[in-house]
C-alpha cells in the first residue's frame, strides 16, 4: 500500500525559536572593558601639606630604563607584591596608633599602620606605560591580598574573598537587598587597609 | 508477508520550509543583540597591557574615551611614528584634551555629570610621559576618575 509519510507539524517550530532566542537574550552579555580605576588628586595644591613620616611611606619608582626601585633599591617585579603586603601590614604603631589586626612584623622603622601607610608610585617620562601598569597591578594586588585575608576572618559565612566579594556586589543581578547587607562589610574592608596609593608627577629625565 | 515490504521508489516528502523565517529572525535577532557598535575607527595601535586586578568599567554612557599609542601602519607616512593621543575620529595634541572632555561632558544626561569616567586606552608601548600630560590635562578640568583600560591576563604577559 503506497502510504505518503506524514507532514511534520510546524507549527510549533516557532515556539522553539522563540525560545532559542530569549535563551540568548538573557545569556548574552555584551563585552564590557575592564581595567584598574584610580582617582587623580585635584588640581589645587594644598596650602600646608600634612607631614608624613618617612616610615609611612613606601617608595616606588620606576626609572626611565624600566628598573623598579623600591626604596631606593632594585627590585624584580615579582617580589613587588610581597614587599607591599610587608609594607602595607606591618603594624608598628604604639598605642592610638596601633593596629590590632596586622599581622606584620612590627617593624619599628616601617608604616605605623594601614591607614597611615601611603604607597607614592614614581615613573619617569621615559617608562613604558605596560610596565607602570604591571606595577600598579602589583600594587593594587597587594591592597587586595590584605583585604580577602581580613575579609574571610571577619565575615566567614560570606564564603568569599573580598574581591569576589565587591565583584558580586557591583554585579547588576545581586538584589538590591544583598547589596544592602554587603555595603557595610566591604565598607569596613576598606577603611580597614585603605588604598593610599599616590601617583606622583613624574621627573624629567635628565641627559 | 507484503505488510512489511518497503514501498520502493517512492519520492521523498518534501521538507516543510516553514520554520525557516523563525530560524532566520532567531539568528537576526541573535546578532543584533550581541554586536557592539564600534563608534570609534581606531587609528592607533592599541594592544592594551595585561593586568589582573581590575574592575569592569561603568555603563557605557557615563565613559568617555581617550585612546593613545602610535598611528597605525597606514597613518605613519603622514603623522610619524611617534605616540599620539586619538579624541573621536582624529588625531589631537595634548592641550585638546581638556576641551575634548569639557565637550563630551556637554553632551552627557545633566545627571550623570559628575559620575563620569574618563577611560585611557593606551598602547602598552607607549611612554608615561604622555600619559602624565593626558592626566595634568584632566586634572585641569577636574575629570578625576579615570580608568587605566587593560586586557584581562597576568603582568608577565607585559614582557613579552
Amino acid at each position: 500500500m503506497a502510504r505518503k509519510s506524514p507532514e511534520v507539524n510546524a507549527g510549533s517550530m516557532a515556539d522553539i525559536a522563540f525560545l532559542l532566542l530569549i535563551f540568548f537574550l538573557v545569556t548574552t552579555t555584551i563585552e564590557t572593558d575592564s581595567g584598574i580605576n584610580r582617582k587623580l588628586p585635584p588640581m589645587d595644591e594644598l596650602i600646608d601639606p600634612p607631614i608624613i613620616k618617612e616610615r609611612n611611606i613606601f617608595k616606588v619608582v620606576v626609572n626611565k630604563n624600566n628598573d623598579i626601585l623600591v626604596e631606593e633599591k632594585l627590585m624584580n617585579l615579582r617580589d613587588v607584591r610581597a614587599a607591599a603586603v610587608k609594607f602595607l601590614d606591618n603594624g608598628g604603631g604604639i598605642g592610638e596608633e596601633a593596629c590590632d589586626y596586622c599581622k606584620g612584623e612590627k617593624d619599628p622603622s616601617s608604616s605605623d599602620n594601614p591607614d597611615k601607610a601611603i604607597i607614592s608610585l614614581k615613573n619617569d617620562r621615559e617608562t613604558d606605560y605596560k610596565v607602570y601598569i604591571s606595577v600598579q597591578n602589583e600594587l593594587v594586588a597587594a591592597y587586595n591580598q590584605l583585604r580577602n585575608r581580613e575579609f574571610m576572618v571577619l565575615y566567614p559565612n560570606e564564603r568569599k574573598t573580598y574581591v569576589e566579594a565587591d565583584k558580586f556586589y557591583s554585579d547588576p543581578r545581586t538584589s538590591p537587598k544583598v547589596k544592602a547587607l554587603l555595603k557595610p562589610k566591604l565598607a569596613v574592608l576598606k577603611k580597614m587597609y585603605p588604598q593610599k596609593l599616590s601617583e606622583a608627577e613624574p621627573s624629567k629625565t635628565k641627559n | 508477508m507484503s505488510k512489511f515490504k518497503k514501498k520502493k521508489g517512492g519520492e521523498l516528502p518534501a521538507i516543510s520550509t516553514a520554520s525557516l523565517p523563525d530560524i532566520v529572525f532567531m539568528l537576526l535577532f541573535f546578532f543584533m543583540v550581541a554586536t557592539v557598535m564600534r563608534d570609534n575607527t581606531l587609528m592607533v595601535t592599541n594592544t592594551l597591557p595585561a593586568a589582573d586586578q581590575i574592575k569592569k568599567l561603568d555603563k557605557k554612557d557615563r565613559v568617555i574615551y581617550i585612546y593613545a599609542g602610535k598611528p597605525s601602519a597606514r597613518y605613519q607616512d603622514k603623522y610619524g611614528d611617534q605616540p599620539r593621543i586619538q579624541l573621536n575620529d582624529k588625531f589631537s595634541v595634548v592641550s585638546d584634551v581638556g576641551a575634548y572632555v569639557l565637550a563630551e561632558r556637554a553632551t552627557k544626561r545633566e545627571e550623570l555629570q559628575n559620575v563620569l569616567t574618563t577611560a585611557l586606552k593606551v598602547d602598552g608601548e607607549t611612554n608615561m610621559g604622555l600619559i602624565s600630560d593626558i592626566k595634568q590635562e584632566l586634572r585641569k578640568v577636574n575629570a578625576l576618575k579615570i580608568n587605566y583600560t587593560t586586557r584581562i591576563g597576568d603582568y608577565t604577559q607585559n614582557y613579552r
